[in-house]
């Protein structure tokens, strides 16, 4: 146990995620002195990043969502947290005192106590050709592509708020929508509802899902299957806009922490896990609300909770020595 | 204005310079959207590694960016940000949209080279 104490891939707590509330415990545990490890997979920040203007964070009037990332990493960084960017774990073992962790590059890591954050992605309809026509005619982003579409017929595919309200939007470049949706019904709020129908430029196919995109060297159509009467139509199209909502990153712990049928990690008001030592925080969680005050919120407690943890583990250790 | 940590080439003789200065240049054309950001990212992340490759971003919506708007590899895309990566100051491949750090790594080390110290 001392040796591994010692040894340089061993920290007492890693962080999996570098979201907003990965980066508030990794600021939180390396200030109270612990040696912290942060492994984040994508682009430091999370989902906040994608954010243009985030103007209800308190203390700051207003911020682009990249910059605030920066300064939390910044912060991190100058408390002495460790950071192992664009990896990914592979395996891990998270029972026991010594939690280990496998990296994408082989590398591995071990520690007293684990931060699940890994938070969440843009859904993907993951049908035949999406990969081959993003950014010809496949996007996932009216205000990014939206002034690609002027003049031409475009697809929506979503029920939620984004979906319709992005639908909206998109009728100032694009001269038709047609909104395809898999229910009878949305799911967005009502006055996202209202002003979507009664627009005169969208059109709607319910209870209908693309199957194929198609073209050649840009998208030209997609199929739609009617789920009710099992119809297959070729659809003409000049584009195709996403907006399915999020996916919790945590396939990697399916079988390692208790998950809901959503596949959020279940935890605990002190963001406990159902393993002893391993906690969890941010938009991964079970929970109603997601925003990046309450990602926040949640690595501060899940650094408390596991510098306690920590600290317990201490403590008995010194114990048992003393008994010894 | 981009917010990142990469070189902005804000103007077309800038551009014209870097490239006539460097054999390896990617060059990313958008804005801070979504499917922008994480491509500045990963550019940002592969810096250190990628040292013999010049990263560099110019603002869509910058007139001057018709340097990279302009071009015929482009001439299809419907999507945000547009990439480019130069060799010899030639465009050897270009994207379209948001790109995984595979992606982008596949490419840079098909027509770059894998790093010496990766």
């Amino acid at each position: 146990m001392h040796n591994l104490m010692e040894a340089t891939n061993h920290y007492d707590a890693i962080v999996i995620g570098g979201g907003p509330a990965g980066l508030t415990a990794g600021i939180y545990l390396s200030r109270a002195r612990l040696r912290t490890l942060l492994v984040n997979e994508g682009t430091i920040g999370g989902q906040m990043i994608l954010t243009h203007e985030i103007a209800n964070y308190p203390g700051v009037e207003s911020i682009s969502g990249y910059q605030l990332a920066n300064i939390m990493k910044k912060q991190a960084k100058s408390f002495g947290c460790d950071f192992r960017n664009n990896v990914s774990p592979l395996a891990m073992q998270l029972e026991g005192e010594v939690k280990s962790i496998t990296l994408s590059d082989g590398s591995v890591y071990t520690a007293g106590s684990i931060i699940l954050s890994p938070g969440g992605r843009s859904r993907t309809l993951g049908v035949a050709g999406e990969d081959d026509f993003k950014g010809k005619g496949i996007s996932y982003c009216a205000t990014c592509d939206g002034d690609f579409f002027t003049c031409k017929e475009i697809v929506v595919v979503g029920g939620g708020n984004s979906a319709l309200e992005e639908a909206v939007s998109l009728t100032k470049y694009a001269r038709k929508v047609t909104i395809v949706h898999q229910f009878d019904h949305f799911q967005a709020f009502e006055h996202a509802i209202e002003e979507a129908s009664s627009h005169p430029n969208i059109e709607f196919m319910m209870e209908s899902v693309i199957t194929a995109f198609k073209g050649s060297e840009n998208l030209e159509s997609v199929d739609i299957k009617n789920l009710r009467t099992g119809e297959t139509v070729n659809f003409r199209t000049d584009g195709v806009f996403i907006f399915i909502g999020y996916l919790p990153n945590t396939e990697f712990l399916r079988g390692h922490v208790e998950l809901n049928k959503w596949g959020e990690i279940l935890a605990g008001n002190d963001m406990s896990t159902s393993v002893e030592g391993v906690f969890a925080a941010g938009d991964s969680i079970a929970k109603r609300f997601r925003q990046v005050t309450t990602a926040v919120g949640d690595g501060t407690v899940a650094a408390l909770a596991a510098s306690a943890w920590l600290n317990d583990m201490k403590v008995k250790q010194k114990n048992l020595v003393h008994a010894g | 204005m981009l917010y990142t940590n990469l070189k902005h080439i804000e103007s077309a003789s800038e551009h014209a310079k870097i490239l006539s200065e460097n054999e390896n240049v990617m060059v990313i054309c958008g804005r801070m959207g979504p499917m922008c950001i994480p491509v500045y990212g990963i550019a940002e992340e592969l810096e250190d590694t990628y040292t013999h490759v010049k990263f560099c971003d110019m603002e869509f919506d910058n007139p001057e960016s018709w340097v990279i708007r302009s071009l015929p590899e482009v001439r299809n895309f419907m999507g945000i940000p547009f990439t480019i990566y130069y060799k010899n100051g030639k465009v050897v491949k270009a994207t379209s949209s948001i790109q995984s750090r595979q992606q982008v790594t596949a490419i840079l080390d098909k027509e770059f080279g894998v790093p010496v110290n990766a």
